[in-house]
């Protein structure tokens, strides 16, 4: 099997790290160093290599070094089933981010083709147990590292509905206008429907053909609305009997993007949010590492991933047993935690990479 | 860093609100344009004065010439009975230059975008609507831009002319989305021209 892996990365002046330099080879990364030394950051930048805001969720403003605030940049070269490509992305001072592939500007979801991949933060400890806009999120990634095609879909699909929002909002009553817009929310719609349907099936099927020491949960779409109309011709029609409803509301009310992820975990049976807080982790873990099997099988790569502070909160016994996986599926996983003794279970399967704080940025050393 | 003096500072402000340039650039452009002010600076200023006086938007379909009614609409050569609709005269200057419509246009203006309060009637939709009768036009070509603000407008057009018979097509895909007509090359304009499809 082939490996997607980040091989050169270049930082400058993102977040703490003024400078830095590193090239790799494709088997897992333990980043480990104190609290507070710029392990995240560095997951943070690798996650940049994807569409959206990383998995920090931060404003292109947020990511420039203080107090200097002239910007930042990331270069990477990836390589992968794909071959290699090398990628620029980068936002001057109050500009947004914009993005180069092979020396070519790209829109950001162009980088959902080159690079599939896939993050497990502490923020998601809570999200099974917060809104649904988190499970949401999960599950849109969890779909573009299967339909690179998806994020674009998500894109159109909000921009038509922001902007039918606002005639609601402005209450402008042209059906003309309306239709316009709804056509598309329900073109991309319908889209986005399947890619997610397809997404869950695709790692319900991986967890069950490969049992691992994480629990298996069971996946489902969950939506406000009775029955969710999931054709195109059907979610026109729901808008345009909808706009009455909601005008009255000021936003729109039925559609994909009020749809929510339900995860029952098998062999309680219980809905993982009813779980405990170690149990709720393993269900995020089992997922992730199903989706990285799936995209194996169907690529030909394991995406890359990355987990924050995962180690820490596993036993030892678990831990053990995600390093072999993450091992055999040849993932480039990128893992943080305060101990190097965290990792000692890697050995010399994975690099290892200490970063501490001098002077007020991060320092990345290389043992081995 | 000490200024340059104030009328070379305002005209570096206003060179730095031009599309691709920043205030860096604007900067070195407007050194460049003063250290050669024989060969570029006054002639530029002297081109610029008379583009000030003569430019104008031509009243049928507003494309930019030096007269009410610009070439391509006097012509009666282009007067094919396809209309090829465009956002803007840049869109407009790039199908020209790709020299494989024959046609007539119709420049918008704009794209239907509620978020950034542009309305159909800030756009050129009802003039466009006049011309189809008064133009025996036959066929209207939607060459707008992939965006979601750009197929908006496409399905708002082609729900004003559905029902008059004519014949509404759009730019084939494979246009990349977000991409502007106006950085496709001169061949690929072509080939979507020619596998148009109806809308
Ligand atoms: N834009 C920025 N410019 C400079 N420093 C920043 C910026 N954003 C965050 N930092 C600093 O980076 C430091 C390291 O943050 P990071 O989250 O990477 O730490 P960490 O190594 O993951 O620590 P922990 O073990 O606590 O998770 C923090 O002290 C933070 O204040
Ligand atoms: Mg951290
Ligand atoms: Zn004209």
């Amino acid at each position: 099997m082939a490996t997607l892996a980040v091989t050169q990365l270049q930082l400058s002046h993102f977040r703490s790290h003024r400078r830095l330099s590193l090239e790799l080879g494709g088997r897992p990364v333990a980043v480990y160093g104190p609290n507070g030394a710029g392990k995240t950051n560095l997951i943070e930048a690798v996650s940049l290599l994807s569409p959206g805001r990383g998995l920090r969720r931060a404003s292109a403003d947020e990511l420039s070094r203080r107090p200097e605030a002239l910007g930042w940049r990331i270069g990477a070269t990836v390589t992968g089933p794909g071959g290699l490509h090398e990628i620029d992305t980068r936002a001057e001072a109050g500009r947004p981010r914009e993005t180069r592939i092979d020396g070519k500007a790209m829109p950001q979801v162009a980088l959902g083709r080159v690079v599939r991949m896939l993050w497990l933060v502490p923020s998601m400890d809570r999200l099974w147990i917060e809104g649904a806009d988190g499970r949401r999120r999960f599950w849109d990634r969890m779909t573009m590292s299967f339909d690179p095609d998806h994020g674009e879909a998500v894109l159109a699909y909000e921009k038509a509905m922001r902007e039918r929002n606002r005639l609601l909002k402005d209450m402008v009553r042209d059906p003309a206008w309306y239709g316009a817009l709804e056509a598309q929310m329900a073109d991309s719609g319908a889209r986005i429907v399947a890619a997610r349907q397809a997404a869950l099936q695709r790692v319900m099927a991986a967890q069950e053909a490969a049992p691992t020491d994480f629990p298996i949960s069971a996946l489902s779409a969950l939506s406000p609305e009775d029955d969710p109309a999931d054709r195109s011709e059907d979610l026109a029609d729901r808008l345009a009997r909808g706009r009455a409803r909601d005008m009255a509301a000021g936003r729109t009310l039925s559609g994909p993007h009020r749809a929510d992820l339900g995860a029952v975990f098998t062999a309680k049976g219980v809905p993982a949010a009813q779980c405990s807080t170690g149990e709720q982790k393993a269900l995020l873990i089992s997922l992730i590492l199903a989706n990285a099997r799936a995209l194996a099988e169907d690529t030909g790569a394991a995406p890359v991933l990355l987990l924050d502070e995962v180690a820490a909160h596993l036993d030892e016994g678990r831990r053990a047993a995600l390093f072999d996986e993450l091992c055999a599926l040849k993932a480039q996983t990128w893992m943080t935690g305060t101990g190097a003794d965290l990792f000692t279970d890697l050995r010399d399967r994975a690099e290892r990479l200490e970063v501490t704080e001098r002077g007020g940025e991060s320092v990345v050393t290389r043992h081995g | 860093m000490s200024e340059a003096p104030s009328d070379i500072e305002a005209l570096i402000a206003l060179m730095a609100r031009l599309p691709g340039l920043g205030p860096r650039s604007a900067r070195r452009a407007v050194l460049h344009l003063v250290k050669k002010r024989g060969q570029l600076l006054t002639p530029l200023a002297q081109a610029m004065a008379r583009v000030g006086e003569t430019a104008r938007e031509c009243l049928r379909c507003g494309n930019i010439g030096a007269a009410d009614i610009c070439e391509i609409c006097r012509s009666e050569k282009r007067a094919t009975g396809e209309i090829c609709v465009v956002e803007d005269v840049a869109d407009l200057w790039a199908m020209e230059r790709g020299q494989a419509f024959r046609g007539r246009y119709h420049v918008l203006g704009g794209t239907l975008s509620a978020l950034d309060a542009v309305g159909p009637e800030d756009l050129r939709i009802p003039q466009l609507i006049d011309r189809l009768a008064e133009e025996n036009i036959r066929e209207v070509i939607l060459a707008l831009n992939a965006t979601v603000d750009g197929q908006t407008t496409a399905h708002y057009i082609a729900e004003q002319i559905e029902g008059t018979g004519i014949a509404v097509t759009s730019l084939a895909q494979g246009v990349p989305i977000g991409g502007e007509l106006d950085y496709l090359d001169d061949g690929t304009i072509g080939a979507a021209l020619r596998a148009r499809k109806a809308f």
